[in-house]
């Protein structure tokens, strides 16, 4: 708890941070309560409204079957929130594994685990999406997993990194030598005390994760309309350019608060994790 | 050095290895695989024309002989012929690489351009108001969809100002230009997808240099040069700002998987004929064979630029090439 209050303090002390954590928690709320806030059903269509700018009674103008756009966006926030953390845990699961194995046991293990993240981190990352996308259908779990499964380098990286150093540690051997097993060594003893720079790294990936999906909505190979999302929102935003630019706006700009906010926390984060920082700790 | 490249260069030989394997696979878990796609259209193809077909492409075969049968294929360059138009697809693939390569490369010149002086600028007067603002510029660099900037540049300058065309790389008349007003054409309709593509990557740049440089101004050999009163000038250029491009250099390498891969959304939204359009269009008609080209030449590709980017920094840093 003690640790807990540090970070926090820590954390509290980058005042951007600050703003983006409440930013994510605020958005969080907006899509837990969609039903109750979005001023209209998103997927209404009206056809005497059809691509009004934004007035009084449409807040954020309509779209080109009449559809509010603010509840759109209010309702798309669901779709950026759930692609968010499934990918990254997907992410962090393998990531973890193959980075604990290979920094664990090292040698010929690590060797050809880790040319097998070189080689996927050689595969232009958006075209291995766009791939398994057209072979599997395109719809919200799809992506989740195929996020997950190209975003995982990262983690294992730093995880194997954290991995090599940790196992050279006077409490590792102690553990070995009163004969702790391999698999508790690494989950119970190793893991818990790498996993700072994976929570930084995590943070990163899921505004990484909205961004990606929010590319592959308006390519039309995400979440498919009538169901809004911030990408396929987009899409008619570029079908309407000439007369709408509304629609063009307030997705995209959504999309960026919400990216950056979690870019901001990341940051915060990193900094309050690093125990290198920690000597110039008052109290 | 040779002994260095040539090491790299072994390196190489799994990794595509590597690429190649995880391409077949992933194409193969298609349900069906790429015959039913092909036939599931039309109920009147029989199954005769289904075995057929499956001869063709030599799908009767076990896998691995399959996937043996597509890499002698492969190194030949041979990738079979598009589902689509029935063209072959490495000719398919050739004629889109100029125009995505020319776009990358002017990207990554305006990249550094911008970003370096922009990092070096920061570092050097770290906590200063235009550190500030450039990290603000940095964040928000990061967290912006690039379709997204491109849709509000169109809008700014196509559809309001009208000043710039937002799709196409020409004109429609410009078989009547002269050769002067076809570059200047040309370049108009470049400067926008070149813009948005090097957005992201200036910002990621500028934050790699200023903490590259960062580290380089804390050195001792810094100190010393300050200590003998050389010029600020001097130390910062001479002295400091070699050693931080060292790191920087490689980031050429790291950036290219992401510049091709990024090709796909604004080249599709610009309209612009290059190898992101034509793997968007492959993926949506589920063309197969092109996707597997497209895949295996971009992951190719992105070797040679980490290869290009471990030379180039053995080339300017003695104790990589010793190791």
């Amino acid at each position: 708890m003690r640790l807990l209050k540090i970070i926090l303090r820590r954390f509290s002390k980058n005042k951007l941070s600050v703003i983006g954590g409440i930013t994510v928690l605020t958005l969080i709320t907006v899509s837990l309560f969609a039903p109750f806030i979005s001023p209209y059903d998103p997927t209404e269509i009206d056809v005497y409204n059809v691509l009004s700018p934004p007035c009084k009674a449409h807040l954020l103008g309509t779209d080109e079957l009449g559809r509010d756009l603010l509840s759109r966006i209010i309702w798309g926030s669901r779709v950026s929130l759930k692609v968010g953390f499934v990918a990254v845990g997907i992410a962090l699961i393998i990531g973890i594994t193959i980075g604990s194995i290979a920094g664990f046991y090292g040698g010929k293990m690590d060797a050809v685990l880790m040319r097998f993240v070189d080689i996927m981190l050689a595969f232009p990352t958006f075209f291995l999406i766009l791939a398994i996308i057209a072979i599997l259908e395109p719809n919200i779990f799809t992506i989740m997993a195929v996020i997950g499964i190209t975003s995982w380098m990262d983690v294992a990286r730093l995880v194997r990194a954290e991995f090599l150093t940790l196992k050279e540690r006077d409490f590792v051997d102690a553990a070995r030598a009163i004969g702790v097993s391999n698999r508790r060594l690494i989950f119970r003893h190793i893991l818990p005390n790498a996993l700072s720079p994976v929570f930084v790294a995590a943070t990163f990936g899921v505004a990484g994760a909205i961004l990606v999906e929010s590319g592959l909505s308006f390519l039309g190979l995400g979440v498919q309309p009538p169901d809004p999302s911030w990408g396929n929102i987009l899409t008619s935003g570029k079908d309407n350019i000439e007369v709408a630019w509304w629609l063009s706006l307030y997705p995209g700009f959504a999309i960026l608060i919400t990216v950056l906010s979690y870019n901001l926390v990341g940051e915060g984060l990193r900094d309050a994790l690093d125990p290198r920082l920690w000597g110039a700790e008052e109290d | 050095m040779l002994p260095y490249i040539a090491k790299r260069l072994l390196l190489m030989i799994p990794l595509t290895f590597g690429i190649t394997l995880i391409t077949f696979i992933v194409i193969h878990l298609a349900p069906g695989g790429p015959v039913e796609v092909q036939t599931e259209m039309s109920l009147k193809v029989s199954a005769q024309a289904r075995d057929n077909l499956k001869k063709l492409y030599g799908l009767d075969k076990p896998l691995h002989i399959q996937y043996i049968d597509w890499l002698k294929r492969f190194i030949k360059l041979d990738f079979g012929k598009s589902f689509v138009d029935g063209r072959k697809v490495i000719d398919k693939i050739i004629e889109r690489i100029p125009i995505t390569l020319t776009i990358n490369i002017l990207a990554l010149i305006l990249i550094f351009i911008v970003a370096i002086p922009i990092g070096i600028l920061s570092a050097t007067k770290q906590y200063s108001l235009f550190d500030k603002l450039s990290t603000v510029f940095v964040f928000i660099g990061f967290s912006t969809p690039a379709f997204w900037l491109a849709l509000l540049l169109m809008i700014l300058f196509g559809v309001y100002m009208g000043i710039l065309p937002i799709s196409g790389i020409q004109s429609i008349d410009v078989s009547d230009m002269g050769p002067f007003e076809r570059i200047t054409d040309w370049i108009k309709h470049l400067i926008l997808p070149v813009s948005v593509s090097a957005f992201g990557g200036i910002a990621g740049l500028s934050r790699y240099s200023r903490s590259s440089m960062l580290e380089v101004i804390r050195q001792d050999y810094i100190r010393t040069a300050r200590a003998k009163g050389l010029p600020e000038s001097t130390v910062i250029f001479r002295h400091a700002f070699r050693n931080a491009l060292m790191p920087i250099i490689t980031i050429i390498g790291l950036s290219v998987p992401g510049l091709i891969g990024g090709g796909v959304i604004f080249e599709t939204i610009f309209a612009i004929p290059g190898m992101g359009q034509l793997f968007y269009a492959s993926t949506m008609a589920r063309d197969y064979p092109t996707i597997m080209g497209i895949l295996v030449i971009g992951a190719v590709l992105t070797l040679i630029g980490n290869l290009i980017a471990d030379i180039s920094y053995a080339v300017v840093d003695p104790r990589v090439r010793k190791q």
